[in-house]
């Protein structure tokens, strides 16, 4: 996609991926805060909205994890920490995908393993968005 | 050398064990039936159980009913017929429709509304009563008039002297009706607005008192276990009470789920209903039921099932409630989805003239579907006596296709049984045979 580009000029993400890695962040984060809200007020307006944020968060996290596959194409990707940051995105988009479908089970059914996985695919998308923006060297992300 | 000894006791036991099941199994029906079913432990894994009705056409073949009973099609190409009503002169009012639209407020309501949607008809409803006559008494309706239209899914139909009463979704109405009469002279009159936001389960279900002073109409919850909040289950999942005179209302019984029949005992004037219970606590579990409705009686929604059976899923909970909630007649089997009640008559003949008819639509919350038929439970002394005996099946078929589901089902005097079907569009009458 930016084979005109030297890669190596670029900082330690592409623009793009460091869009869908920051939505995917705040999306995972958004379904956490929403789930609380659940948790203590019973209002399942809160449970909808988590439904809806984890749903969007497999989208975006989702190319995301398309994109990181595709990287791996890239010899000079396959390294220790590109691997970590592809493993952990993995991680992250399977457990949100479990969450949904926690998330799917009708009103209280969803506490508290929403609240749980909520909390670990949070953990998990805020790693991989730190490996991604600040422990990845330049030119090892597309 | 004490091995193989070990093993032989553990396969004998188990051997006896299938044998003994074996035994026992003619003589005993699901667990879940009857006036005191087993209640398993609750259970839902990561997705909950499906399995849809795959739909198929008639063709030659036709639902089964017992020996010395025949089945015809006394009406097709119906659009959505639901709940029929025998009038006196013998002719018989179907209403036709769809109703609901309830929004899709999570993935999941996206998700399972499109798949629960391939177990229906396509056919759009017809918002409409129709009215079938047999002139000459030969079993055949050849008449076929609309007798309203324009109607909001009606459902529920009562007739009290010469005023036809009709359960809109969102409205009771009434029609002028003189015998004979197979068109409505007028547009209908407002009696009263029933409760219709949101609408997740949508059908009104309606039958008179025996004294003509009041009609029942049932009411379903606006969820299946207040995952719509339980703001939006204020006012339903309940019973009214309506004056006929005046159109007032009061809450009959409450914590009915879905009561999406209603009829009443000829002998004792008695309420009865049958009730579809929540989903997603497992394949057998709760039952649907069948019930007489106590006046000023909870039946557990959403609280409890089956009497104190607390639901997790509901919250805030309610001690209280839940020790208030009253256990119901008699469980007709978990997701049969109970959708038509009916007593039966003497001229319905032999073991089926005490009882009550009771029209299942079938699961979709079950790896192996139930329902899909119309049972009879048989009555003693006014109560339910005995296990139910299949009376129409065979809409679910062997090879797995679905060719019909049983709603409404309405007994004429004369002996026949009427059966709504609103997958094949088809009015169905059973009667003993000539």
């Amino acid at each position: 996609m930016d084979a005109t580009i030297d890669r190596r000029r670029q900082g330690p993400l592409h623009p793009v991926n460091a869009f869908l890695l920051s939505a995917t962040v705040t999306l995972f984060l958004g379904a956490l805060l929403s789930d609380m809200a659940y948790a203590t007020s019973y209002q399942v307006q809160w449970t909808n909205f988590a439904s809806w944020l984890i749903a969007a968060g497999l989208v975006f996290g989702g190319v995301l994890l398309v994109l990181a596959l595709v990287g791996l194409r890239h010899p000079d990707r396959r390294v220790r920490r590109y691997l970590l940051y592809v493993l952990i995105l993995l991680a992250t988009w399977v457990l949100g995908f479990i969450n949904a479908l926690i998330h799917a089970k009708d009103a209280w059914a969803v506490m508290p393993e929403a609240l749980i996985l909520s909390v670990i695919v949070s953990l998990f998308a805020g790693a991989a968005a730190w490996l991604g923006l600040f422990k990845l060297r330049a030119g090892e992300l597309a | 050398m004490k091995r193989p000894a070990l093993w032989s006791v553990i396969g004998s036991s188990v051997l006896l064990a299938a044998c003994s099941n074996d035994a026992n199994l003619p003589q005993q029906g699901p667990a879940d039936v009857g006036p005191q079913p087993v209640l398993p432990k609750q259970q839902r894994g990561l997705l909950p159980s499906m399995t849809i009705a795959n739909p198929a056409q008639w063709g030659e073949q036709r639902p089964t009913v017992p020996q010395g009973y025949v089945i015809a099609a006394i009406a097709t190409d119906l659009r959505i017929p639901r709940q029929s009503l025998v009038l006196p002169n013998g002719d018989i009012l179907v209403a036709e429709g769809k109703g609901g639209g309830a929004p899709k407020l999570t993935p999941k309501d996206v998700i399972a509304g499109y798949i629960k949607a391939q177990g229906n008809s396509s056919v759009k409803g017809g918002d409409r009563l129709t009215l079938l006559r047999d002139g000459n008494g030969d079993g055949i309706y050849e008449n076929r008039t609309v007798f309203a239209e324009n109607l909001n899914a009606p459902y529920g139909l009562a007739l009290i002297g010469n005023q036809l009463y009709v359960a809109n979704q969102d409205a009771l109405v009434r029609f002028d009706y003189v015998d004979g009469q197979t068109r409505a002279t007028a547009a209908p009159v407002k009696v009263t607005d029933l409760p219709s936001q949101i609408n997740h389960h949508w059908t009104k279900a309606l039958t008179a008192s025996a004294d003509g002073r009041f009609l029942y109409v049932g009411i379903g919850s606006n969820s299946n276990i207040t995952e719509r909040g339980m703001i939006a289950e204020v006012g339903r999942a309940m019973v009214w009470q309506v004056d006929v005179q005046t159109g007032a209302h009061r809450p009959y019984a409450t914590g009915l789920r879905n009561p999406t029949a209603l009829t009443i005992q000829p002998a004792t004037g008695q309420l009865w209903a049958v009730v579809n219970e929540r989903d997603e606590l497992g394949p057998d579990l709760p039952p649907d039921y069948l019930t007489s409705v106590r006046e000023g009686g909870f039946y557990g929604w959403p609280y409890s099932y089956w009497g104190r059976n607390v639901d997790p899923r509901v919250r805030p909970q309610d001690a209280q409630k839940v020790a208030a909630a009253l256990v119901p007649d008699y469980a007709l089997g978990s997701h049969v989805a109970a959708l038509g009640v009916a007593f039966s008559l003497p001229a319905m003949g032999g073991e089926f003239a005490d009882g009550v008819f009771v029209g299942m639509h079938g699961s979709w919350n079950r790896e192996k579907p139930v329902g899909y038929k119309v049972v009879f439970v048989p009555f003693r002394e006014g109560r339910p006596a005995g296990a139910p005996v299949d009376f129409v099946s065979g809409f679910l078929g062997t090879d797995g296709k679905t060719r019909g589901r049983p709603v409404g089902v309405s007994v004429d005097p004369r002996g026949a049984l009427i059966v709504a079907d609103d997958l094949s569009n088809t009015l169905w009458r059973v009667t003993p045979a000539p």
